[in-house]
């Protein structure tokens, strides 16, 4: 076959340029002058005709062989076979209705749960080559306390120095921390999310500026004219997505900076996307080792491996302990005993991190729901099947073979497929936007989830499958060689009935087996859920705790002394709102989800040993009654005073975790003392509160140290700080209306107009988001396992509803035979409950290995928690056992006189 | 009859001749063959139908002599240089046929 055969063929196909009726006007004359030759040889019209027919063939046949060569005959088959399918579907409304229905749910949720695996976990990074981009960790196991909370160390600015300037393997590196910032001069004061970066973070990722430029490596000196970029949200909620805006100024943290770019939408680092990006400003000069809060991206230089640029930072970690000063009083050894090596990770690994063990969780779960659905469908096609035996046979007889009777049944099968997949991307797209507005609000790659072409394919892709794998043992099972007898009118042999009967009852056992596997997880997900929710938190009825944060930068009050009057000043404007029974601050609410604070504390009688760098301890600034309106207990002591503060008294509050590793027991720590450096005085501990959750429930608390909001630095001996990024609590059985916040903020900005609020919500809301997580899984594995009960139950129903039906005559000799209507009605209950308990071993050994892959979502309990697997078998027998009664009732209605009449 | 050896007689007979209808080249073939070779339409039609998606063959509707409607079938320039080849094919096939048969005795 030639290229041009090849596309005529096509066009043919498609369009025609001889129409089947020019076709046959050229054979017309053929078969006139063939006609008149003929004639002339001597025969009359009849004999002529006949001639004709045998010498030149039929028009009929010419045809058909002129159509094949037209265009291509496998198309035109296919294309016959799927109008039938489709003929077919119409004449069965009701099946048709709940096949598409089952297929719609199954195949939508799948493609639902596609688009957030797609988003996350395949789809590359959204930036230029972004396999090349990788995030620089280091690993400290001797630096304790630092790992409990990320596991690894950050980078300090001086190592940044050292990296940018002596290596090998980078293209650009860079290092960046997210926070906040206030925007004024545009109306209300604003808080947003900011990001600070070095130079080499937007070379590294390359995603070049929508308007404008990058910041440049000379907005990093520190006597720079002060610049921002812009995100492409905030551009677009604030100024509207003025294309003026360059050259522009924006007061941020009462600093007017002059805007320089915006950045394209969609653009994040790591997975924050930024309302404001800022220079990093280092001072090089009075720089140190210390300062562990950067995180780092690099782009390594083509053809590097990862393991050279471990290599590379292996080799520049002591070039850099060498190169930078350490903190007054630390020896440069000590970080030694830290055994910094290098960590480097993927940075896609870096972003998606935990959660993929979720998600594909999440979809293996999806897909055993698919396939119930697919062994539901497969058993309403095997019912219809029956009734079609004499439509088989007549085909068979015809003339097609097995294969393409087969053929023909799948290509039905799979155009149900691909409708039940149309009705399912719209129920996807549906189900996509719920889970996305109530899913976990903290997952990452957010923005690059939707029903995009991709999602498409699969859903095309996985309509086409499950219409084979559904329609492939009916079709089966329905073409065996016994056809022949079938042209009989009594229908089947037995034997070949019995056969069928096996393969339904396997496919409703092995439907039973998979929803025993989804219920048991879910089962065991909801256990976790509620050993999670037993723990103490360490606060006392969060739903009633309003929490806001008000920070008040040096441009809206400079000294910290009027901070300090101006924080008590408002706490007491707060409790006088009607409602509020207690209101009090804190540098970081527990589980808050901020960057914690973390510092080494001596104990005095402990004295640090020169050569090693003592245990850090999270840091945290309350101010007096803190602890009393969270609801914490104090085991020893007493909380601060206003007066301890104003007076700026060396005192402190240690949590009981610290007292008992310091001092044996919280009764033994009242009075001690402690101190930060050995050139800070030392401070009292006078008072110890019980331990309280930091890091999401499932994490030990960490040991604390509570200072106070006003007092001494903790560094430099003689000045005064206090804590300006607070956030503020208060008890009210109104919390969380809209009106009391209202109220709260007018109590605040009577104090202090220009204050901004950011984060606004009660802690009940800060407990949730931390365990948002395993509630999002939790939720879907439940409506997985509810799916698949569902499903279950529904063959069960078919199955046995058709057993009765198929029996009835049966049924009529019983009861002519003097059967009890109840002994009947036991009979196929019976029938119902034989097959759940078959499904039920089955399911519960191939729990018992789904369980320990979800191990690591579990708190609490073990995979093989006895409870749930005895609970959720027993769920399931009961409904299989109401499932099988509804019909097996019917069979007790049966009028003996109508069943034996049937024929 | 092979797919190949068709073609070979179709164009060899509308290049000798000139525009022809299918009637015509099946009965020039008879004619020539002594009346073994008998076309039926359905091998004829499908597979001047495939000359003419070669490119070999072009095709139009015309009179016959009693003025009725025929399709005429004109051979095209790419359609000569393909009859060329297969008479090259042809004409070697046999003379390594007839070496093998009668040859080298």
């Amino acid at each position: 076959m030639t290229l041009r055969e090849w596309t005529a063929r096509w066009l043919g196909a498609w369009r025609p340029r001889r129409s089947d009726a020019e076709l046959e006007e050229e054979l017309r004359l053929h078969i006139e002058l063939a006609t008149e030759h003929e004639r002339r040889l001597g025969s009359d019209d009849v004999t002529a005709v006949r001639a004709v027919g045998i010498r030149v063939g039929t028009t009929t046949q010419t045809m058909d062989a002129l159509r094949d060569q037209r265009g291509w005959p496998w198309l035109d088959d296919l294309a016959r076979d799927v109008r039938y399918g489709a003929r077919a579907l119409r004449r069965n409304p009701t099946f048709t209705t709940v096949a598409l229905l089952t297929l719609a749910i199954g195949i939508g949720a799948n493609t639902a749960v596609f688009s957030v695996v797609d988003g996350v976990l395949l789809k590359p990074l959204p930036y230029p080559n972004p396999d090349r981009l990788v995030a620089v960790w280091h690993s400290a196991p001797g630096a304790t306390g630092l790992s409990s909370l990320s596991g690894d160390l950050l980078l300090s600015p001086s190592m940044f120095f050292t990296y940018a300037e002596q290596n090998r393997t980078f293209q650009a590196i860079g290092v960046w921390a997210g926070g906040s910032a206030t925007v004024t001069g545009r109306g209300e004061p604003e808080q947003v999310r900011g990001v600070a970066v070095s130079s080499g973070v937007l070379e590294a990722l390359g995603v070049p500026p929508l308007l404008g430029r990058w910041l440049s490596p000379s907005d990093q000196a520190p006597d720079s004219p002060r610049v921002a970029m812009l995100g492409y949200g905030y551009w677009q909620r604030r100024f509207g997505g003025d294309r003026t805006v360059i050259g522009r100024s924006i007061d941020v943290d009462a600093t007017p900076r002059e805007i320089v770019g915006v950045m394209p939408r969609g653009f994040a680092i790591g997975t924050t996307e930024a309302d404001l990006i800022g220079a990093a400003r280092f001072e090089r000069s009075r720089l140190t080792l210390a300062g562990f809060g950067w995180r780092a991206i690099a782009r390594l230089k083509p053809g590097v491996t990862l393991a050279a640029a471990n290599a590379d930072i292996g080799r520049m970690v002591p070039i850099w302990m060498q190169s930078w000063p350490t903190l007054a009083n630390v020896s440069p050894h000590v970080y030694d005993a830290w055994h910094i090596a290098p960590a480097l990770r993927p940075l896609k690994q870096d972003i998606v991190g935990g959660i993929s063990r979720g998600l594909w969780l999440l979809m293996g779960t999806l897909g055993v729901v698919m396939l119930i659905a697919c062994a539901n469908v497969a058993t309403l096609l095997m019912v219809r099947a029956e009734g079609r035996q004499l439509e088989l046979a007549i085909r068979a007889a015809l003339g097609a073979g097995r294969t393409r009777i087969v053929r023909t049944l799948l290509i039905e099968s799979v155009v149900l497929g691909l409708l039940g997949g149309a009705l399912g991307l719209g129920i996807g797209s549906v189900g996509l936007r719920l889970l996305l507005a109530y899913g976990p609000s903290n997952l990452p790659r957010l923005a690059e989830i939707a029903i995009d072409l991709r999602a498409v394919a699969f859903n095309i892709g996985i309509s086409l499958i499950a219409g084979v794998v559904f329609g492939l043992i009916p079709a089966l099972k329905h073409t065996r060689s016994r056809i022949s007898a079938d042209l009989t009118a009594s229908g089947r042999t037995a034997s070949d009935s019995r056969e069928r009967h096996r393969t339904r009852n396997a496919l409703v056992v092995a439907q039973l087996a998979m929803a025993l596997v989804l219920l048991v997880s879910s089962g065991l997900m909801i256990r976790t859920f509620r050993a999670l929710h037993a723990v103490e938190p360490g606060f006392v009825q969060p739903a009633q705790v309003q929490t806001m944060r008000i920070p008040i930068p040096p441009s809206i009050i400079q000294e910290p002394e009027r901070v300090g009057r101006a924080q008590f000043e408002i706490l007491a404007r707060l409790e006088a709102v009607p409602g509020v029974t207690s209101a009090a601050f804190v540098s970081m609410l527990p589980m808050e989800g901020l960057p914690p604070d973390w510092d080494a504390v001596e104990a005095e009688g402990q004295p640090w040993r020169r050569d090693e760098i003592p245990a850090l301890r999270m840091f945290k600034q309350v101010s007096p009654g803190f602890f009393q309106v969270m609801g914490a207990r104090f085991v020893a002591g007493r909380d601060y005073t206003w007066t301890d503060l104003f007076e700026r008294r060396p005192v402190a509050i240690v949590s009981e975790n610290l007292a008992r590793e310091l001092w044996g027991s919280p009764s033994t720590a009242l009075g001690k003392r402690v101190r930060t450096l050995p050139t800070t005085p030392w401070r009292q501990v006078i008072g110890v509160v019980q331990d309280v959750h930091d890091n999401g429930v499932q994490q030990p608390p960490p040991s604390i140290v509570y200072w106070p909001t006003i007092g001494e630095s903790l560094y430099r001996a003689g000045t005064t700080v206090v804590t300006r990024q607070a956030t503020f609590v208060v008890r009210s059985a109104r919390a969380g209306t809209e009106q009391f916040v209202s109220e709260l903020q007018h109590a605040v900005w009577s104090v202090s107009p220009s204050v901004a609020f950011a984060s606004v919500r009660t802690m009940e809301d800060v407990y949730d988001q931390s365990i948002a997580r395993t509630a999002f899984t939790l939720a879907m594995l439940a409506i997985a396992g509810a799916m698949a009960l569902v499903l279950g139950v529904v063959g069960i129903y078919g199955v046995i509803s058709y057993a009765v039906s198929q029996r009835t005559r049966e049924i009529g000799i019983r009861l002519a035979l003097g059967a009890q209507r109840r002994e009947l009605t036991q009979l196929f209950v019976r029938t119902g409950l034989m097959l759940a308990a078959v499904g039920v071993p089955i399911g519960l050994a191939v729990s018992t290995a789904a369980a320990r892959l979800m191990s690591s979502l579990l708190y609490g309990i073990s995979p093989l928690d006895p409870m749930t697997y005895l609970a959720v078998p027993l769920v399931l027998v009961a409904a299989a056992a109401a499932a099988s009664y509804i019909p097996a009732r019917r069979a007790a209605a049966v009028d003996p006189v109508n069943a034996l009449k049937v024929e | 009859m092979l797919q190949g050896t068709l073609d070979l007689m179709v164009l060899q007979t509308v290049a000798a001749i000139g525009p022809m209808h299918g009637y015509a080249i099946a009965a020039r073939l008879e004619q020539v063959s002594g009346g073994a070779l008998r076309l039926n339409m359905g091998t004829l039609y499908p597979g001047l139908m495939r000359l003419e998606q070669r490119g070999w063959l072009r095709a139009a509707w015309g009179a016959t002599e009693t003025n009725r409607k025929a399709r005429f079938y004109t051979i095209t320039r790419a359609g000569r240089r393909q009859l060329a080849a297969e008479k090259a094919d042809w004409e070697r096939m046999t003379a390594i046929m007839h070496a093998l048969i009668h040859g080298e005795a």
